[in-house]
């Protein structure tokens, strides 16, 4: 069915056809109405869900825990400072190796307080265990929410799905969705090796785990991370063959004789692609890279897309505050340190607190990478595109 | 509902001996009488805190029933999620067996950190009962004050000082609050008389909704006396009014025990090496102000049960 969705309705009709057992929530700016409209579905009777409007989401997500632990499929949603009251049960999740999905709206984190998107909320949560995926219209965030569903409960690994604040969330788009009946069909029932309900088989969750065991279980967790990767490109593959749509891990955009590329993350993906027709157009071999999914990082998979490239530029929505740039900017000059032809980087962190990045600036942005491949060297290596006084 | 001895030392042992609690916990007593008492199969939730820690050292556990422990302040949510997927599941059919769900959380997990999920829990109705166990103190980290403190205690953030005298300020009267938010059952309770623990645990256990017992749970070490005086201590509490054993349900209060000669709050805290320094004390201040608080209390709930 091809309906007219903003990313916020389509992740939630995504919920609706998931229909998990628990939702625990608490309202946020631009995640809010995910929450609404998902209260709607309970309170019509279109979804069989126990629905929990907690207190904080410090508490929802302590109840998705505790709902996920007694076996059920679980899901959430918030946005920036409700995930950052979050942070705390976000590591203890992953570690109790509960599977949960976050349908999150990217906003940034205060201070200043600003409710616009950036991806500084995710990217604090960057290393608590979550398996994130960042995405680029509506049609990807309902597709994904389901996929996620899938990969977290057979990796045993809770996720975060997002999109970008207002720009996706409040976006109306051209989205197809899969028909009701399809989507249980597709995850099938959630499979326990033990649950907290289970009381003829005592299990204890959340043991005090000290010296002599803590580092063994948190490398089972960490091997947990290291093997998710084929469990999601088997769900994509599954879900393209079923309904059509492919994903991969990493999104290639004219890349197979690309020399200058950009790497961005989310929305901006859209607009840099079309940055890259209009140059294609005019001859210029420019290719975009997508981070989609972007914890666990496919290192493979982003080392395999820009092996020809000659310059890269790496758009960082969010800044590490190191002065060691964006995190995207690590990650990708971390991975290319073991090649043999490095290629030249630049970081360019660009629109925090939703500052819009337009397609010419994009543009501008290759024009530049160009330059860099000419000269053969890189001036400045991290730059703050957009912002007064720069 | 009134437990006998041997029924209950004929149950299975659903919290087993060999944990790390020190010799006298309180808190461990609690937690055995508490599984005791109930009838039904139970899913217990701990919230971090010294009964967490002594419990479950990783690989031991003492829990022979489904356990969880999240974090500190939210064992309440928590329980919440678990009881939200026993409804979804049983609606289903995938859950058969009729359980009950219990949390145990400390003063500081309750009063203080915790206070919100638990408001939130009541308030939404969740049929979960929780349990404070109430030492008074933050415990695990090393005695540091709770909003739970009484007047005058040492503790290691409000120590007995040279110009101060211990801790400044009144508890907090948790159970009120508790109360205010209409629980399907209230109460508070204490080991020394486990027949009317059990009996509390029942009733809190059979009400359709979210019930709430706090506690007094005597620390040896925290309080500091001899561990062989816990039942003691805890029965003084009583007898002093220190820690009335009243219920509220459907809008009634309910004195539980009413001890036969109220006895003052110095039997009770010349006991413990916590309230040590305050018979050395300048003046009576701090002991006056806690007897004070104990009397307003004890009586406004004497007025409560007499207008009923
Ligand atoms: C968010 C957070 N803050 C602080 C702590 C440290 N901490 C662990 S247990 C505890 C005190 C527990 O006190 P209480 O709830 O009274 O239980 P008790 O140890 O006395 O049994 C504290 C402060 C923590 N684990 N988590
Ligand atoms: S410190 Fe107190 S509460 Fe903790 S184990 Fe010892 S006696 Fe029990
Ligand atoms: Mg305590």
């Amino acid at each position: 069915m091809i309906v007219a969705r903003t990313g916020n309705e389509a992740m939630a009709e995504a919920m609706r056809q998931i229909n998990p057992d628990v939702v625990a929530a608490y309202p946020i700016t631009p995640a809010t109405e995910v929450v609404q409209l998902f209260s709607k579905f309970v309170h019509d009777g279109d979804v069989d869900t126990e629905f929990v409007p907690a207190e904080s989401e410090h508490s929802a997500i302590s109840a998705c825990v505790g709902a996920s632990a007694a076996g059920a499929r679980v899901m959430t949603s918030t946005a920036s400072q409700g995930l950052a009251l979050m942070h705390e049960i976000l590591f203890i999740a992953a570690g109790l190796r509960v599977p949960i999905v976050i349908c999150l709206v990217n906003r940034s984190l205060s201070s200043p307080i600003n409710i616009h998107c950036d991806h500084s909320d995710t990217l604090a949560s960057r290393d608590s265990g979550w398996l994130q995926i960042y995405t680029e219209n509506a049609q990807e965030a309902y597709d994904t929410t389901i996929q996620l569903v899938k990969v977290a409960e057979q990796a045993l690994l809770p996720g975060i799905v997002s999109t970008d604040a207002f720009i996706i969330s409040h976006g109306m788009e051209r989205v197809e969705l899969v028909d009701d009946n399809e989507v249980p069909k597709f995850l099938g029932e959630r499979k326990l090796n033990y649950s907290l309900l289970d009381v003829d088989n005592p299990v204890t969750l959340g043991a005090l785990d000290l010296q002599d065991f803590f580092f063994e279980h948190k490398r089972s967790e960490i091997d947990a991370m290291d093997h998710v990767l084929p469990i999601i490109e088997r769900v994509q593959k599954e879900y393209g063959d079923k309904f059509g749509r492919y994903y991969s891990t990493v999104d290639e955009y004219k890349m197979d004789d690309a020399e200058v590329v950009i790497i961005a993350m989310g929305s901006t993906g859209g607009t840099a692609k079309v940055a890259v027709e209009r140059l294609r157009e005019k001859g210029k071999k420019v290719g975009l890279v997508r981070a989609r999914v972007y914890r666990p990082f496919p290192k493979d998979a982003m080392l395999k897309a820009v092996t020809k490239a000659k310059v890269i530029g790496i758009m960082d929505r969010a800044d590490t505050l190191s002065t060691l740039g964006g995190h995207l900017y690590n990650d990708v000059r971390s991975i290319l340190y073991d090649t043999a032809t490095r290629p030249l980087l630049k970081n360019y962190i660009y629109g925090l607190g939703g500052r819009d990045i337009s397609i010419e600036e994009i543009e501008a942005i290759y024009d530049e990478l160009f330059n860099i491949k000419k000269s053969g060297k890189v001036d400045k290596n991290i730059v703050y595109y957009g912002v007064r006084g720069e | 509902m009134m437990a006998s001895l041997k029924q209950l030392a004929a149950q299975e042992e659903k919290f087993a001996g060999g944990h790390r609690g020190c010799a006298g916990c309180g808190a461990s007593i609690i937690a055995r009488q508490v599984l005791m008492a109930a009838e039904n199969p139970v899913v217990v939730g701990a919230a971090t805190g010294c009964l967490e820690v002594f419990s479950t050292i990783y690989p031991y556990s003492a829990w022979e029933v489904p356990y969880v422990h999240n974090a500190f302040e939210n064992v309440a949510a928590t329980m919440a999620g678990v009881e939200s997927a026993y409804k979804a599941l049983k609606k289903k059919g995938k859950i058969k067996k009729d359980l009950r769900f219990i949390a145990f959380g400390g003063d500081g997990g309750t009063y203080d950190i915790g206070l919100q999920a638990l408001s939130g829990m009541i308030e939404r109705r969740h049929r979960v009962l929780y349990v404070c166990y109430n030492n008074e103190a933050y415990m695990n980290t090393g005695i540091q004050r709770s909003s739970a403190t009484p007047r005058g205690a040492h503790t290691t953030t409000s120590p007995a000082g040279k110009v101060i005298p211990g801790k400044l300020q009144l508890r907090k009267n948790l159970t009120e609050i508790i109360i205010a938010h209409e629980p399907a059952y209230a109460a508070q309770a204490t080991f020394g008389y486990w027949n009317d623990l059990v009996t509390k645990v029942r009733k809190a256990l059979a009400v359709e909704g979210p019930s709430f017992i706090n506690i007094y749970a005597p620390c040896r070490l925290g309080w500091a006396y001899a561990p062989e005086k816990t039942v003691k201590v805890s029965k003084m509490a009583v007898e002093t009014c220190i820690w009335p054993l009243y219920e509220y349900q459907d809008g009634q209060y309910r004195i539980t025990v009413k001890p036969k000669e109220k006895k003052p709050i110095t039997e009770f805290i010349n006991s413990q090496g916590r309230f040590e320094h305050l018979f050395k004390w300048k003046d009576d201040v701090p002991i006056r102000e806690y007897q004070e608080e104990i009397d307003f209390i004890w009586n406004r709930l004497l007025k409560r049960t007499e207008s009923q």
